[in-house]
């Protein structure tokens, strides 16, 4: 069952077409990574899911749901939620505030209960402060959740993102490079983390350039260069698609390489 | 309502400082609410002026009760407030400032213009119908409103969207609604201030409510903060009684004023009152 899906997705910037025509499908249940070269699309492809940039052209469903022109707070409201490639935590405000931030949309108390503190607002806060410790948790913040949110180490913000992205349990988590700027053991806990979520229930979508890391825990892979899709199935069947290797390596390097499997000499051209 | 006569002398003799400590208050609120969702509005004076000019016609014109006018004085800011907000607060950055720049300005030329409301010497012989506690007890509601706005969903929304609306937004929040409803809930603050304001003086005229003014109420809140809906009035009250306290220097009162914003700017960036608010009830 696919639980997002693009067509024809397209998004031009003044002359660069930087996502043109991407066919994409998700399904429920899976890590799904999109990897492609600097500059091929990646990021512009998630910030059409999230509706931080509007497509030029095409659509994207989302559960049954053409979301394509839906205003960014709404597609929140539907199950979706992400985190950055440059850590976009709100560093003024405390761990726990951070993560009940994540929960804006399940919390249902209006103005008039929050004035009047009716019974109502004290459920729902208490509902959904218990909910953020649980996220909290499931990264391993616990101990954290009254510091302020911009005095933790970079990793632990990178894990508090996680964290306020999946308090209020989405359908879809969109992590945008989630290892940038980690060591190897924190790869492997990031790893066994995303793991966690789509055992949990939720589909990730990624975007990620360390390949141990894609290769290790998706799924499906979408390969972009230039904007254009040249890659989807499964991660073992990359290795052997001549546009993957041509994109990362160069036609050259490409054509010594088929060259040699087929067991002759490169021939430089 | 009848005070001891200890009180009643004191209230006599400082009756305009102790006015101007409560409306001052506020506007200074009127001025946070926008702030703190991370707008920029110069235009709280031309609201407060919206609301002085709209109760003003009611009680001279129309001879309508004070029970009815000050509530009534918030719905034409609040009107004006949805005009202006709902093409500009789309945009980031800058617009809103600069549209409420320009509405202070059209105003003023309205007001100078219009027969109807006394051109350039406005309007005058306004009964006093602002009594001193009407004043503080808004003042106080005010204050408890934001408190407990402050410390719930919203609150932590505003803040979030201060800090970075487009995650906010990613976050579920409805960015472009909760700065219009803060840009309508700071025109009914300053309505509703311009309307004790002009019951408590009998006369308002054009000026008052331009530019410079408008700065003023802007000072409040650069001075106290806007971590809490106090700092904020802290600001206010300080920038009030100041000129009381240095009146021989009544003609530097702009000097002090742009002094203080510089100062406030360059060394108490988060104001007076720096504490933050803690975004939760329990």
């Amino acid at each position: 069952m696919t639980l997002l899906s693009t067509a024809g997705l397209t998004r031009k910037f003044a002359g660069l077409v930087a996502v043109d025509g991407v066919d994409m499908a998700v399904e429920v249940g899976s890590v799904h990574a999109v990897i492609g070269p600097n500059g091929a699309g990646k990021t512009t492809l998630f910030n059409l899911i999230s509706g931080l940039v509007e497509p030029t052209s095409g659509s994207i469903d989302f559960n049954g749901n053409d979301i394509s022109r839906l205003p960014v707070h709404a597609r929140a409201g539907l199950g979706m939620a992400r985190s950055f490639q440059n850590i976009r935590i709100f560093s003024a405000m405390t761990v726990l505030e951070n993560v009940l931030t994540g929960l804006h949309s399940t919390i249902t108390a209006g103005v008039g209960a929050i004035v009047l503190r009716l019974p109502g607002f004290h459920r729902a806060e208490k509902t959904a402060v218990e909910r953020a410790r649980m996220a909290l948790e499931l990264v391993g913040l616990s101990s954290k959740s009254e510091l302020l949110a911009g005095a933790l180490p970079y990793g632990d913000q990178r894990r508090l993102e996680i964290a306020r992205a999946m308090a209020a349990h989405p359908r879809l988590l969109l992590l945008d490079e989630p290892a940038a700027g980690m060591n190897p053991a924190e790869t492997s806990s990031l790893a066994a983390l995303v793991r966690r979520i789509r055992d949990a229930g939720t589909t990730v979508l990624l975007v990620e350039h360390d390949m141990g890391f894609v290769m290790d825990i998706s799924d499906a892979v979408t390969v972009l260069n230039f904007g254009r899709r040249i890659f989807h199935g499964p991660p073992g069947a990359i290795r052997q698609e001549p546009a993957v290797i041509e994109a990362y390596l160069g036609k050259k390097m490409a054509a010594r390489l088929a060259a040699r499997k087929d067991g002759q000499k490169a021939i430089a051209p | 309502m009848t005070y001891p006569p200890w009180l009643d002398d004191f209230l006599w003799t400082y009756q305009n400082v102790i006015h101007a400590l409560g409306i001052n208050g506020l506007l200074a609120l009127s001025m946070y609410v926008v702030l703190a969702v991370g707008q920029l509005s110069l235009g709280q004076a031309a609201f407060m002026g919206l609301g002085a000019y709209s109760s003003a016609l009611m009680t001279l014109k129309l001879h309508l009760p004070f029970f009815v006018v000050l509530p009534a004085s918030c719905v034409v800011p609040a009107l004006f407030a949805l005009a202006i907000g709902v093409p500009t607060l789309r945009l980031s950055g800058v617009y809103l400032a600069i549209a409420t720049i320009g509405l202070g300005e059209v105003l003023r030329a309205i007001y100078l213009n219009l027969d109807v409301l006394g051109g350039a010497l406005g309007l005058s012989g306004i009964p006093q119908r602002t009594e001193t506690w009407m004043i503080y007890l808004l003042l106080i509601v005010a204050i408890a409103v934001l408190w407990r706005v402050g410390h719930s969903r919203i609150g932590r929304a505003m803040e979030a969207m201060r800090e970075d609306p487009n995650a906010a937004q990613v976050m579920g929040v409805n960015v472009q609604r909760y700065r219009l409803g803060a840009l309508v809930a700071s025109a009914v603050l300053a309505g509703v201030a311009g309307a004790l304001g002009a019951h408590a003086s009998n006369f308002i005229g054009p000026n008052e409510y331009g530019f410079e003014p408008a700065v003023t109420i802007l000072s409040y809140a650069l001075l106290g903060g806007i971590g809490t809906p106090f700092a904020p009035v802290l600001g206010a009250w300080i920038l009030t009684l100041l000129p009381e306290v240095l009146r021989g220097f009544s003609d530097f009162r702009g000097v002090f004023n742009g002094l203080i914003i510089v100062l406030a700017v360059l060394f108490l960036p988060n104001g007076l009152l720096a504490l933050r608010m803690k975004r939760r009830a329990a």
